[in-house]
C-alpha cells in the first residue's frame, strides 16, 4: 500500500475493539520519549511487535538496513530529520508501509503538506485506542488482499 | 477498621479525580492512560506522568530562557517547544495546560513577546498546580495499596 494522500476522514468507522494481531509490526517515530512509550504500549496491547525511533533519520536508516514494518507512526516535528522529510524519503525508497502522521494541533495547511509527503492518514496527538483499532482493521484488510 | 481506611482512601481518590475533571484540568485521555495500566505494567500511569514532568520542566526552562534573552527573536524555536509541550500534555490528558499552550502559541505566532511572557507565567502556574495534584493522587493510591495489603495478611 503506497501513500495516496488519503485524508483521515476516508477511514471506515468500524470498531477495532477486537482487533488483536500477532503478525503485524510497527515503527513509532517520535522525538518525545513520552509519545514513544504511549504509542508503544497502545500498539503492543493489540499484539503488534513494535520498534521505536527518535527521529526521521533513524527511521529511514532502519529501512535502509533492510527492516520493514506494516505500520509507521510518524511524528511531524523532530530534530535531525522531521516527519515530512522522512516520509518523502521513505516513499522515494519505495516503502509501501502504511505511514500515519501524528501532529500537534496544526493549521490545515500544515497537515496538508504532511499528507502530500506521502502519508496514508494524519491524526492529531495522541492516537486513541479507537483510531489505532481502525488503522489495524485497515491494515488487516489490505494484508488479506495481498 | 482497615477496610474502612481503604474505602475512605478510594473516596478521597475519586473526589480528587472528579475535581480535576470537573475543573477541566484533566480530560478523558487520563482515563485512557489508567486503562492501559494492568498487572504487566502496574506503575504505568506514574511512569508516564514522571516522564511528562521531566519533559515539561525541560521545555519550561527552554521557554523561559528564550524569553529572558534580550535579543530574543526566534519565535519559530518557541513554536517547536510549544508544539512538543502541547503534544505531551494532550497525551496525558492535561487539558488546561494544553489550552494555555494554544494561547501561548497564538501570541508566539504574532511575535507578541509581552503576550508570550504572560502566557509563560500562566503555564508555569498551571504546571505546578497539576504536578502537585497528581503527586497527591499517586500518594493516595499508594496508601490505598498499603491499606489493602495490610487487610489481607499472608497465611503461613
Amino acid at each position: 500500500m503506497s501513500g495516496n494522500g488519503a485524508s483521515s476522514s476516508s477511514l471506515n468507522m468500524i470498531s477495532g475493539e477486537d482487533v488483536v494481531n500477532n503478525n503485524l509490526t510497527a515503527l513509532v517515530v517520535d522525538d518525545s520519549p513520552l509519545l514513544r512509550l504511549l504509542h508503544d504500549i497502545h500498539l503492543k496491547k493489540y499484539g503488534l511487535k513494535v520498534q521505536v525511533a527518535e527521529n526521521g533519520k533513524v527511521a529511514v536508516d532502519l529501512f535502509h538496513l533492510g527492516a520493514s514494518f506494516d505500520l509507521v507512526l510518524m511524528d511531524k516535528e523532530m530534530p535531525v530529520m522531521n516527519g515530512v522529510e522522512a516520509t518523502k524519503e521513505l516513499r522515494a525508497m519505495g516503502v509501501t508501509s502504511m505511514i500515519v502522521g501524528v501532529t500537534s494541533k496544526d493549521g490545515p495547511g500544515e497537515q496538508q503538506a504532511f499528507m502530500e509527503a506521502g502519508l496514508d492518514y494524519c491524526f492529531e496527538k495522541p492516537l486513541t485506542p479507537e483510531i489505532i483499532g481502525i488503522l489495524l482493521e485497515e491494515l488487516n484488510k489490505h494484508n488479506k488482499k495481498d | 477498621m482497615l477496610g474502612l481506611a481503604a474505602d475512605r482512601l478510594r473516596a478521597d481518590m475519586n473526589r480528587l479525580l472528579s475535581f480535576l475533571f470537573h475543573q477541566g484540568i484533566l480530560d478523558e485521555q487520563f482515563l485512557q492512560l489508567q486503562q492501559l495500566q494492568d498487572e504487566t505494567s502496574p506503575n504505568f500511569v506514574s511512569e508516564v506522568v514522571n516522564i511528562y514532568f521531566h519533559e515539561s520542566e525541560k521545555l519550561l526552562r527552554n521557554l523561559r530562557s528564550l524569553l529572558m534573552d534580550r535579543e530574543f527573536s526566534d519565535y519559530n524555536k518557541m513554536g517547536i517547544h510549544l508544539n512538543q509541550f502541547m503534544g505531551s500534555s494532550s497525551s496525558i490528558g492535561a487539558k488546561r495546560i494544553r489550552n494555555v499552550c494554544l494561547a501561548f502559541r497564538a501570541a508566539s505566532d504574532q511575535n507578541n513577546r509581552a503576550g508570550c511572557l504572560s502566557a509563560l507565567e500562566v503555564l508555569e502556574h498551571e504546571y505546578c498546580f497539576l504536578k502537585n495534584k497528581l503527586h497527591e493522587l499517586f500518594q493516595i493510591q499508594q496508601q490505598r495499596v498499603l491499606a489493602a495489603g495490610v487487610r489481607y495478611p499472608m497465611q503461613h
